[in-house]
């Protein structure tokens, strides 16, 4: 069973935001709202690295967790889905997200919070597959088309990778030992579990 | 006066009828990627609805797409 993962290789990513506008074009994401994102960290600093970060997919997701309303599901493929329809758009999400990755447009009235957002790791929502109102409210499904999130395989630079779990594990340990630096995967820790987060041996996929 | 009164009470007694239920139901269910879209604007390579297709679909797309080591060389 394949078991979705994305991987942000911090030695490749450029910062050219190409994956930003791949995932905005693709949804037809509104305005303010921003599923992906390139941050930089030590941003100006010699060895400064940038990393793309949207929703993980956690394996123990703290969205599902704290959401009041229920509102999040998991797939079989381990993609972490909500349903708009039962989203109040409280924020809780938005807390509790090590990533940052819920959003909240403010398309409302008096920039009224609205309904929550987030990187579906191109797989839709609730809506029937590849129906109109699936891409209206949650995207293209890519997924269900035989093809992986567009952020990246849009990539210029191969440094955001997703799919399969154990196979994009193997293109970054081929690299790795390749190149003979850059292990370190950001993220991976607090979304999956690792020793290196405190976590117990064994406790995630 | 005593009508006016009378239907006052009536009226604010039948107040909460206009509510609706706010009971949560469970989260709708989504159908699983394999199932395809029925549409066909897909990629090939894989049957819509077989869950093993497109499993091995979507791995060797990983591969062919993301690593550039085995595209290369």
């Amino acid at each position: 069973m394949a078991r979705m993962k994305f991987v942000c290789d911090a030695e490749r990513c450029i910062e050219c935001n190409g994956c930003v506008t791949a995932c905005k074009n693709e949804h037809e994401v509104p305005w303010g709202v921003n599923r992906r994102r390139v941050v930089t960290l030590n941003d100006g600093v010699p060895g400064e690295k940038s990393i793309s970060v949207a929703c993980m997919h956690c394996s123990d997701a703290p969205c599902m967790a704290v959401c009041p309303v229920n509102c999040f599901y998991r797939t079989e493929e381990g993609v972490v889905l909500h349903d708009k329809d039962v989203c109040i758009g409280c924020g809780y999400c938005s807390y509790a997200c090590p990533f940052g990755a819920p959003q909240f447009p403010s398309l409302g009235t008096f920039g009224v919070r609205g309904k929550m957002d987030k990187c579906t790791f191109c797989a839709g929502g609730p809506e029937v597959n590849g129906s109109q109102a699936e891409f209206e409210k949650y995207g293209r499904n890519r997924l269900a088309e035989g093809k992986l999130p567009a952020c990246a395989e849009m990539c210029s630079t191969k440094a955001l990778i997703a799919g399969d779990g154990d196979v994009v594990a193997d293109i970054f340990r081929n690299r790795v030992l390749r190149r003979g630096k850059g292990a370190e995967v950001w993220g991976w820790g607090t979304a999956y579990g690792s020793k290196q987060a405190g976590q117990p041996e064994g406790g995630k996929s | 006066m005593k009508h006016a009164w009378w239907l006052a009470a009536v009226a604010a007694s039948l107040l909460a009828c206009g509510e609706r239920p706010q009971t949560l139901g469970p989260v709708k269910q989504d159908a699983a990627p394999f199932s395809g879209t029925g549409k066909p604007f897909a990629d090939g390579g894989w049957t819509q609805g077989d869950k093993a297709s497109w499993e091995s679909h979507m791995k060797a797309r990983t591969q062919q797409g993301q690593n550039d080591y085995s595209r290369m060389n």
